[in-house]
Protein backbone atom coordinates (compact mmCIF):
# COMPACT_ATOMS: atom_id res chain seq x y z
CA UNK A 1 0.00 0.00 0.00
CA UNK A 2 2.40 2.11 0.78
CA UNK A 3 4.70 1.54 -2.40
CA UNK A 4 1.45 2.76 -4.32
CA UNK A 5 1.49 6.30 -2.95
CA UNK A 6 4.58 7.83 -5.37
CA UNK A 7 2.79 6.14 -8.36
CA UNK A 8 -0.34 7.57 -7.74
CA UNK A 9 1.22 11.01 -6.85
CA UNK A 10 3.37 10.37 -10.05
CA UNK A 11 0.24 9.39 -12.06
CA UNK A 12 -1.86 12.09 -10.93
CA UNK A 13 0.34 15.08 -11.51
CA UNK A 14 0.75 13.19 -15.19
CA UNK A 15 -3.03 13.55 -15.47
CA UNK A 16 -3.18 17.33 -14.05
CA UNK A 17 -0.45 18.16 -16.46
CA UNK A 18 -2.23 16.34 -19.96
CA UNK A 19 -5.08 17.61 -18.68
CA UNK A 20 -4.24 21.46 -18.31
CA UNK A 21 -2.56 20.89 -22.08
CA UNK A 22 -5.41 19.46 -23.07
CA UNK A 23 -8.17 22.09 -21.75
CA UNK A 24 -6.13 25.29 -22.44
CA UNK A 25 -7.09 27.81 -25.14
CA UNK A 26 -4.67 29.32 -27.23
CA UNK A 27 -4.11 32.83 -25.35
CA UNK A 28 -2.74 35.54 -27.91
CA UNK A 29 -0.36 38.57 -26.25
CA UNK A 30 -3.26 41.16 -26.34
CA UNK A 31 -5.43 38.60 -24.12
CA UNK A 32 -2.87 38.37 -21.29
CA UNK A 33 -3.53 42.06 -19.70
CA UNK A 34 -4.79 40.10 -16.76
CA UNK A 35 -2.01 36.80 -16.83
CA UNK A 36 0.68 40.02 -17.06
CA UNK A 37 -0.57 41.13 -13.49
CA UNK A 38 1.99 40.58 -10.72
CA UNK A 39 -0.60 39.07 -8.24
CA UNK A 40 -0.76 36.33 -10.91
CA UNK A 41 2.65 35.86 -11.07
CA UNK A 42 3.80 31.46 -10.79
CA UNK A 43 6.55 31.99 -8.88
CA UNK A 44 6.39 32.32 -5.31
CA UNK A 45 6.28 35.95 -3.64
CA UNK A 46 9.53 37.82 -3.15
CA UNK A 47 8.31 38.11 0.49
CA UNK A 48 7.96 34.94 0.83
CA UNK A 49 11.18 34.03 0.92
CA UNK A 50 12.13 34.32 4.86
CA UNK A 51 8.98 32.34 5.08
CA UNK A 52 9.75 29.72 3.18
CA UNK A 53 13.23 29.24 4.96
CA UNK A 54 12.22 28.98 8.27
CA UNK A 55 9.38 26.59 6.93
CA UNK A 56 12.26 24.43 5.57
CA UNK A 57 13.90 24.12 8.89
CA UNK A 58 10.63 23.54 11.17
CA UNK A 59 9.64 20.93 8.89
CA UNK A 60 10.80 17.57 7.59
CA UNK A 61 9.32 18.33 3.88
CA UNK A 62 11.22 21.14 1.33
CA UNK A 63 11.67 21.70 -2.37
CA UNK A 64 9.63 22.58 -5.07
CA UNK A 65 8.48 25.72 -3.76
CA UNK A 66 11.17 28.03 -5.44
CA UNK A 67 13.19 28.49 -2.06
CA UNK A 68 16.28 27.10 -1.06
CA UNK A 69 16.95 23.23 -1.66
CA UNK A 70 20.23 23.14 -0.21
CA UNK A 71 22.98 24.59 1.06
CA UNK A 72 23.68 26.68 4.23
CA UNK A 73 22.74 25.01 7.78
CA UNK A 74 19.04 24.26 9.30
CA UNK A 75 20.53 23.71 12.30
CA UNK A 76 19.18 26.63 14.71
CA UNK B 1 -4.56 73.20 -75.64
CA UNK B 2 -1.88 75.89 -75.13
CA UNK B 3 -3.59 76.86 -71.96
CA UNK B 4 -3.61 72.82 -70.75
CA UNK B 5 0.16 73.29 -71.83
CA UNK B 6 0.60 76.36 -69.53
CA UNK B 7 -1.45 74.88 -66.58
CA UNK B 8 0.29 71.54 -66.60
CA UNK B 9 3.73 73.85 -66.77
CA UNK B 10 2.69 75.85 -64.04
CA UNK B 11 1.59 72.77 -61.37
CA UNK B 12 4.78 71.14 -62.30
CA UNK B 13 6.85 74.56 -61.19
CA UNK B 14 4.01 75.20 -58.47
CA UNK B 15 5.45 71.52 -57.18
CA UNK B 16 9.17 72.12 -57.63
CA UNK B 17 8.59 75.64 -55.58
CA UNK B 18 6.53 73.59 -52.84
CA UNK B 19 9.34 71.67 -52.29
CA UNK B 20 11.91 73.58 -52.79
CA UNK B 21 10.69 75.45 -49.79
CA UNK B 22 11.06 72.19 -47.43
CA UNK B 23 14.43 72.26 -45.72
CA UNK B 24 15.60 68.54 -46.23
CA UNK B 25 16.76 66.38 -43.31
CA UNK B 26 19.03 63.08 -43.62
CA UNK B 27 16.59 60.25 -43.07
CA UNK B 28 16.43 59.25 -39.57
CA UNK B 29 18.48 55.95 -38.37
CA UNK B 30 16.18 52.97 -37.42
CA UNK B 31 15.16 52.72 -34.39
CA UNK B 32 13.19 49.51 -33.70
CA UNK B 33 16.17 47.15 -33.43
CA UNK B 34 17.93 49.59 -31.20
CA UNK B 35 18.50 48.96 -27.64
CA UNK B 36 21.62 50.32 -24.84
CA UNK B 37 24.52 48.21 -25.18
CA UNK B 38 25.53 49.48 -21.31
CA UNK B 39 25.13 47.80 -18.35
CA UNK B 40 21.70 49.05 -16.43
CA UNK B 41 20.59 48.32 -13.33
CA UNK B 42 17.25 47.06 -13.69
CA UNK B 43 15.74 46.87 -10.02
CA UNK B 44 16.42 46.60 -6.55
CA UNK B 45 14.79 44.40 -3.98
CA UNK B 46 15.37 44.72 -0.38
CA UNK B 47 13.93 42.29 1.59
CA UNK B 48 13.68 42.36 5.97
CA UNK B 49 12.15 39.87 7.93
CA UNK B 50 12.10 39.22 11.57
CA UNK B 51 11.37 36.05 13.02
CA UNK B 52 10.09 34.65 16.31
CA UNK B 53 9.40 31.19 17.61
CA UNK B 54 8.90 29.28 21.05
CA UNK B 55 8.45 25.94 21.89
CA UNK B 56 9.04 23.09 24.14
CA UNK B 57 10.96 20.29 22.20
CA UNK B 58 14.79 21.55 21.66
CA UNK B 59 16.30 18.53 19.88
CA UNK B 60 19.86 19.76 21.85
CA UNK B 61 18.39 18.61 25.13
CA UNK B 62 16.77 15.38 23.58
CA UNK B 63 13.61 16.71 22.82
CA UNK B 64 12.95 18.94 25.85
CA UNK B 65 13.86 22.33 26.61
CA UNK B 66 13.12 26.19 25.21
CA UNK B 67 13.12 26.25 21.35
CA UNK B 68 13.29 30.10 22.43
CA UNK B 69 15.10 31.52 18.80
CA UNK B 70 14.50 35.13 17.20
CA UNK B 71 16.20 35.63 13.14
CA UNK B 72 16.55 38.74 12.01
CA UNK B 73 17.21 38.24 8.14
CA UNK B 74 18.15 40.84 5.66
CA UNK B 75 18.85 40.38 1.23
CA UNK B 76 19.55 42.78 -0.71
CA UNK B 77 19.54 42.20 -4.81
CA UNK B 78 20.31 44.01 -7.52
CA UNK B 79 19.58 42.85 -11.41
CA UNK B 80 21.45 44.38 -13.97
CA UNK B 81 20.67 43.87 -17.80
CA UNK B 82 23.05 44.89 -20.59
CA UNK B 83 22.69 43.86 -24.62
CA UNK B 84 25.20 42.24 -26.74
CA UNK B 85 26.41 43.17 -30.28
CA UNK B 86 23.90 39.79 -31.21
CA UNK B 87 20.87 41.14 -29.20
CA UNK B 88 20.63 38.68 -26.14
CA UNK B 89 20.02 40.29 -23.28
CA UNK B 90 22.23 39.42 -20.07
CA UNK B 91 20.82 39.66 -16.88
CA UNK B 92 22.86 39.97 -13.68
CA UNK B 93 21.31 39.30 -10.38
CA UNK B 94 23.39 39.82 -7.73
CA UNK B 95 22.50 39.03 -3.70
CA UNK B 96 23.58 39.35 -0.60
CA UNK B 97 21.96 38.34 2.39
CA UNK B 98 22.88 38.61 6.17
CA UNK B 99 21.24 37.01 9.17
CA UNK B 100 22.01 37.23 12.74
CA UNK B 101 19.62 34.48 15.07
CA UNK B 102 20.08 34.22 18.74
CA UNK B 103 19.11 30.80 19.58
CA UNK B 104 18.53 29.16 23.53
CA UNK B 105 18.21 25.73 22.68
CA UNK B 106 21.71 25.63 21.09
CA UNK B 107 22.98 27.12 24.23
CA UNK B 108 22.24 23.68 25.93
CA UNK B 109 25.30 22.59 23.95
CA UNK B 110 27.32 23.69 26.33
CA UNK B 111 25.25 25.23 29.22
CA UNK B 112 28.66 25.96 31.18
CA UNK B 113 30.02 28.33 28.39
CA UNK B 114 28.59 31.68 28.13
CA UNK B 115 28.25 31.78 24.45
CA UNK B 116 28.24 28.24 22.66
CA UNK B 117 28.47 27.72 18.92
CA UNK B 118 24.87 28.87 18.27
CA UNK B 119 23.68 30.78 20.75
CA UNK B 120 23.85 33.69 18.56
CA UNK B 121 25.79 33.67 14.94
CA UNK B 122 25.42 35.96 11.60
CA UNK B 123 24.74 34.05 8.37
CA UNK B 124 26.48 35.79 5.16
CA UNK B 125 25.49 34.59 1.97
CA UNK B 126 26.54 36.42 -1.45
CA UNK B 127 25.25 34.85 -4.77
CA UNK B 128 25.15 35.62 -8.77
CA UNK B 129 23.84 34.52 -11.65
CA UNK B 130 24.33 34.96 -15.26
CA UNK B 131 21.21 34.56 -17.32
CA UNK B 132 21.30 35.35 -20.99
CA UNK B 133 18.19 35.56 -22.95
CA UNK B 134 16.64 36.11 -26.45
CA UNK B 135 13.95 38.51 -25.89
CA UNK B 136 12.29 37.21 -29.30
CA UNK B 137 12.23 33.81 -28.63
CA UNK B 138 12.26 34.03 -24.58
CA UNK B 139 14.84 31.01 -24.74
CA UNK B 140 17.23 31.65 -21.69
CA UNK B 141 20.25 29.56 -20.12
CA UNK B 142 22.42 30.82 -17.21
CA UNK B 143 24.77 30.06 -14.32
CA UNK B 144 24.35 30.57 -10.72
CA UNK B 145 27.32 30.49 -8.22
CA UNK B 146 27.37 30.86 -4.29
CA UNK B 147 28.33 31.10 -0.71
CA UNK B 148 27.44 30.81 2.65
CA UNK B 149 29.48 31.27 5.92
CA UNK B 150 28.04 30.91 9.77
CA UNK B 151 30.34 29.64 12.48
CA UNK B 152 30.28 25.74 11.89
CA UNK B 153 28.64 25.65 8.28
CA UNK B 154 30.38 26.59 5.27
CA UNK B 155 28.84 26.27 1.77
CA UNK B 156 29.77 26.47 -1.85
CA UNK B 157 27.21 26.35 -4.15
CA UNK B 158 26.57 26.39 -8.26
CA UNK B 159 23.83 26.18 -10.39
CA UNK B 160 22.20 25.95 -14.19
CA UNK B 161 19.37 27.18 -15.32
CA UNK B 162 17.37 26.56 -19.08
CA UNK B 163 14.45 28.24 -19.82
CA UNK B 164 12.36 27.17 -23.39
CA UNK B 165 9.26 28.88 -24.36
CA UNK B 166 6.69 27.38 -27.08
CA UNK B 167 5.86 29.60 -29.87
CA UNK B 168 2.95 31.14 -28.86
CA UNK B 169 4.64 32.21 -25.68
CA UNK B 170 1.70 29.93 -23.85
CA UNK B 171 4.18 27.08 -22.43
CA UNK B 172 7.35 27.63 -20.56
CA UNK B 173 9.66 25.28 -19.64
CA UNK B 174 12.06 25.66 -17.21
CA UNK B 175 15.20 23.52 -15.91
CA UNK B 176 17.60 24.12 -12.70
CA UNK B 177 20.54 21.84 -11.71
CA UNK B 178 21.74 22.85 -8.40
CA UNK B 179 24.73 21.32 -6.17
CA UNK B 180 25.61 22.69 -2.39
CA UNK B 181 29.37 21.21 -1.15
CA UNK B 182 29.14 22.21 2.71
CA UNK B 183 31.27 21.81 5.04
CA UNK B 184 30.17 21.51 8.88
CA UNK B 185 32.34 21.51 12.14
CA UNK B 186 31.08 18.78 14.69
CA UNK B 187 30.49 20.57 17.41
CA UNK B 188 29.32 17.17 20.05
CA UNK B 189 27.48 17.88 23.45
CA UNK B 190 29.85 18.81 26.18
CA UNK B 191 29.45 14.92 27.99
CA UNK B 192 29.95 13.69 24.98
CA UNK B 193 33.14 14.69 23.88
CA UNK B 194 36.65 13.05 23.91
CA UNK B 195 38.69 14.13 26.85
CA UNK B 196 41.40 14.88 24.10
CA UNK B 197 39.40 17.69 22.88
CA UNK B 198 38.01 19.42 25.91
CA UNK B 199 38.66 23.49 26.79
CA UNK B 200 36.71 26.40 26.75
CA UNK B 201 37.91 27.97 23.41
CA UNK B 202 35.81 27.72 20.87
CA UNK B 203 38.27 25.70 18.41
CA UNK B 204 38.74 22.98 21.37
CA UNK B 205 34.77 22.40 20.62
CA UNK B 206 35.37 21.19 17.20
CA UNK B 207 35.96 17.16 16.54
CA UNK B 208 36.93 17.95 13.15
CA UNK B 209 34.93 18.87 10.16
CA UNK B 210 32.28 16.95 7.61
CA UNK B 211 30.98 17.17 4.27
CA UNK B 212 27.48 17.65 3.26
CA UNK B 213 26.59 17.91 -0.56
CA UNK B 214 23.35 18.52 -1.55
CA UNK B 215 22.69 17.89 -5.64
CA UNK B 216 19.37 18.76 -7.03
CA UNK B 217 17.52 19.32 -10.34
CA UNK B 218 13.99 20.99 -10.89
CA UNK B 219 11.63 20.55 -14.16
CA UNK B 220 8.98 22.64 -14.46
CA UNK B 221 6.13 23.20 -16.75
CA UNK B 222 3.81 26.17 -17.17
CA UNK B 223 0.75 26.38 -18.82
CA UNK B 224 -1.76 29.30 -20.08
CA UNK B 225 -4.81 27.74 -19.86
CA UNK B 226 -7.27 30.59 -21.15
CA UNK B 227 -7.24 34.59 -20.50
CA UNK B 228 -7.76 34.39 -16.52
CA UNK B 229 -6.00 30.67 -15.71
CA UNK B 230 -2.41 29.44 -15.68
CA UNK B 231 -0.86 26.40 -13.57
CA UNK B 232 2.75 25.73 -12.77
CA UNK B 233 4.01 22.12 -12.35
CA UNK B 234 7.27 21.49 -10.69
CA UNK B 235 8.87 18.36 -10.10
CA UNK B 236 12.43 18.31 -7.80
CA UNK B 237 14.13 15.55 -6.97
CA UNK B 238 17.07 15.99 -4.61
CA UNK B 239 19.91 14.08 -3.05
CA UNK B 240 21.91 14.28 0.28
CA UNK B 241 25.20 12.85 1.16
CA UNK B 242 27.56 13.21 3.91
CA UNK B 243 26.98 14.59 7.61
CA UNK B 244 23.22 14.53 8.02
CA UNK B 245 22.90 14.56 11.21
CA UNK B 246 23.44 17.33 13.61
CA UNK B 247 25.69 16.13 16.12
CA UNK B 248 25.26 18.38 18.68
CA UNK B 249 21.88 17.36 19.51
CA UNK B 250 21.36 14.47 22.06
CA UNK B 251 19.18 11.30 21.69
CA UNK B 252 18.15 9.42 25.62
CA UNK B 253 17.59 6.17 25.11
CA UNK B 254 14.94 3.88 27.01
CA UNK B 255 17.88 2.39 29.23
CA UNK B 256 19.10 5.87 30.23
CA UNK B 257 21.93 6.33 28.10
CA UNK B 258 22.60 9.36 25.87
CA UNK B 259 24.16 9.51 22.36
CA UNK B 260 24.60 12.38 19.79
CA UNK B 261 22.06 12.37 17.01
CA UNK B 262 23.04 9.48 14.49
CA UNK B 263 20.82 9.49 10.75
CA UNK B 264 21.88 7.61 7.44
CA UNK B 265 24.75 9.66 5.53
CA UNK B 266 22.31 9.79 2.44
CA UNK B 267 18.67 10.76 1.45
CA UNK B 268 17.16 11.27 -1.15
CA UNK B 269 13.78 13.54 -1.88
CA UNK B 270 11.11 13.81 -4.00
CA UNK B 271 8.71 16.75 -4.09
CA UNK B 272 6.00 17.10 -6.42
CA UNK B 273 4.44 20.72 -6.29
CA UNK B 274 1.36 22.03 -8.83
CA UNK B 275 0.06 25.81 -8.49
CA UNK B 276 -2.74 27.14 -9.94
CA UNK B 277 -3.91 30.79 -10.30
CA UNK B 278 -6.91 32.39 -10.94
CA UNK B 279 -8.35 36.26 -11.92
CA UNK B 280 -11.75 35.45 -10.60
CA UNK B 281 -13.25 38.99 -10.74
CA UNK B 282 -11.52 42.57 -11.43
CA UNK B 283 -10.79 42.83 -7.79
CA UNK B 284 -10.13 39.16 -6.53
CA UNK B 285 -7.13 36.91 -7.46
CA UNK B 286 -6.90 33.15 -6.45
CA UNK B 287 -3.71 31.94 -5.95
CA UNK B 288 -3.30 28.31 -4.85
CA UNK B 289 -0.38 25.84 -4.44
CA UNK B 290 -0.32 21.97 -3.50
CA UNK B 291 3.30 19.82 -2.83
CA UNK B 292 3.68 16.45 -2.00
CA UNK B 293 6.78 15.42 -0.27
CA UNK B 294 8.21 12.13 0.13
CA UNK B 295 11.94 10.91 1.09
CA UNK B 296 13.79 7.78 1.77
CA UNK B 297 13.92 8.32 5.70
CA UNK B 298 10.23 7.79 5.57
CA UNK B 299 8.97 11.29 5.41
CA UNK B 300 5.66 12.18 3.50
CA UNK B 301 4.42 15.55 3.24
CA UNK B 302 1.01 17.16 1.96
CA UNK B 303 1.33 21.07 2.37
CA UNK B 304 -1.54 22.85 0.56
CA UNK B 305 -1.66 26.46 0.67
CA UNK B 306 -4.11 29.32 -0.56
CA UNK B 307 -4.19 32.80 -0.83
CA UNK B 308 -6.49 35.71 -2.21
CA UNK B 309 -5.43 38.90 -3.27
CA UNK B 310 -8.01 41.53 -3.35
CA UNK B 311 -7.34 44.75 -5.55
CA UNK B 312 -8.67 47.95 -3.33
CA UNK B 313 -7.31 49.90 -5.80
CA UNK B 314 -5.73 49.59 -9.09
CA UNK B 315 -2.39 50.57 -6.90
CA UNK B 316 -3.30 48.52 -3.66
CA UNK B 317 -4.25 45.13 -2.59
CA UNK B 318 -4.34 43.27 0.52
CA UNK B 319 -3.22 39.32 0.10
CA UNK B 320 -4.52 37.14 3.06
CA UNK B 321 -3.06 33.54 3.00
CA UNK B 322 -3.24 29.84 4.81
CA UNK B 323 -0.95 27.26 4.43
CA UNK B 324 -1.40 23.70 5.90
CA UNK B 325 1.21 20.80 6.32
CA UNK B 326 0.67 17.38 7.32
CA UNK B 327 3.67 15.33 8.00
CA UNK B 328 4.56 11.45 8.86
CA UNK B 329 7.68 11.96 10.59
CA UNK B 330 11.02 9.66 9.65
CA UNK B 331 11.00 6.06 11.14
CA UNK B 332 13.89 7.03 13.17
CA UNK B 333 12.05 9.82 15.04
CA UNK B 334 11.75 8.73 19.05
CA UNK B 335 10.53 11.78 21.42
CA UNK B 336 12.77 11.97 24.75
CA UNK B 337 13.97 8.74 26.65
CA UNK B 338 12.32 6.67 24.52
CA UNK B 339 14.64 5.66 21.91
CA UNK B 340 15.64 1.95 21.53
CA UNK B 341 19.01 1.48 22.46
CA UNK B 342 19.82 -1.08 19.30
CA UNK B 343 18.42 1.73 17.10
CA UNK B 344 21.59 2.39 14.46
CA UNK B 345 20.05 5.66 13.36
CA UNK B 346 17.81 8.20 15.82
CA UNK B 347 16.54 11.30 16.49
CA UNK B 348 14.95 13.57 18.76
CA UNK B 349 14.19 16.91 16.59
CA UNK B 350 10.34 17.17 16.68
CA UNK B 351 11.10 19.23 13.06
CA UNK B 352 11.20 15.27 11.23
CA UNK B 353 8.37 13.88 13.39
CA UNK B 354 4.64 13.38 12.86
CA UNK B 355 2.88 16.71 13.26
CA UNK B 356 0.64 19.37 11.25
CA UNK B 357 0.68 22.74 10.86
CA UNK B 358 -0.93 25.78 10.35
CA UNK B 359 0.31 29.11 8.87
CA UNK B 360 -2.20 32.22 8.36
CA UNK B 361 -1.75 36.25 8.04
CA UNK B 362 -1.63 39.00 5.26
CA UNK B 363 0.12 41.15 3.07
CA UNK B 364 -0.17 44.16 1.98
CA UNK B 365 1.17 45.56 -1.39
CA UNK B 366 1.64 49.41 -2.74
CA UNK B 367 2.54 50.31 -6.34
CA UNK B 368 1.20 53.08 -7.77
CA UNK B 369 2.38 54.78 -10.84
CA UNK B 370 4.40 58.10 -9.38
CA UNK B 371 6.24 55.61 -6.84
CA UNK B 372 4.96 54.35 -3.20
CA UNK B 373 4.85 57.54 -0.92
CA UNK B 374 5.34 59.83 -3.62
CA UNK B 375 9.15 58.84 -3.92
CA UNK B 376 9.31 58.05 -7.88
CA UNK B 377 12.01 55.33 -7.37
CA UNK B 378 10.36 53.38 -4.94
CA UNK B 379 8.49 51.30 -7.31
CA UNK B 380 6.62 49.10 -4.51
CA UNK B 381 6.62 48.12 -1.04
CA UNK B 382 4.99 44.67 0.52
CA UNK B 383 4.41 44.08 4.07
CA UNK B 384 3.78 40.35 5.07
CA UNK B 385 2.67 39.45 8.97
CA UNK B 386 2.23 35.69 9.42
CA UNK B 387 1.19 33.46 12.50
CA UNK B 388 2.58 29.85 12.50
CA UNK B 389 1.51 27.21 14.35
CA UNK B 390 1.91 23.27 15.06
CA UNK B 391 0.85 20.40 16.78
CA UNK B 392 3.87 19.73 18.67
CA UNK B 393 3.41 23.27 20.42
CA UNK B 394 5.62 25.35 18.74
CA UNK B 395 4.31 29.01 17.82
CA UNK B 396 5.98 31.67 15.89
CA UNK B 397 5.53 34.59 14.12
CA UNK B 398 7.36 36.22 10.90
CA UNK B 399 6.67 39.97 10.13
CA UNK B 400 8.68 41.07 6.23
CA UNK B 401 8.93 43.96 4.58
CA UNK B 402 9.94 43.92 0.47
CA UNK B 403 11.18 46.87 -1.28
CA UNK B 404 11.58 47.13 -4.72
CA UNK B 405 13.40 50.34 -6.39
CA UNK B 406 13.51 50.77 -10.00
Amino acid sequence: MKKSIPIAVLLGSAIFALSLLSACATVKPYQKNKLNDSEMALSSRTAQKFEQSFQLYREGGSGANGGKSGGGCGCN
Amino acid sequence: MRKIYLHVLLLFLGVLGAHGQIKNKPAAADSSNYQSRKLKLDEINLVSAYYHQNGNNSAVTGGIGTEKLTDFANTIDLQMSKFNKAGKKNTFLFELGVDHYTSASSDKIDPSTISSASMADTRIYPSLNWTQSNEKTGNAFGFTGSFSKEYDYQSLGAGFNLTRLSKDKNTQFDFKLQAFLDTWKVILPIELRPATSGGNGRESRSEGSSPRNSFSTSFSISQVINPKLQALLIIEPAYQKGLLATKYQRDYFTDGSLRAETLPDKRYKLPIAARLNYFATDQVIIRTYYRYFMDNWGIRAHTAEIEVPVKLTSFISLSPFYRYNQQTGTRYFAPYGQHDPSATYFTSDYDLSTLNSDFYGAGIRLAPPHGVFGWQHLNMLELRYGHYSRSTGLVSDIITLNLKVK
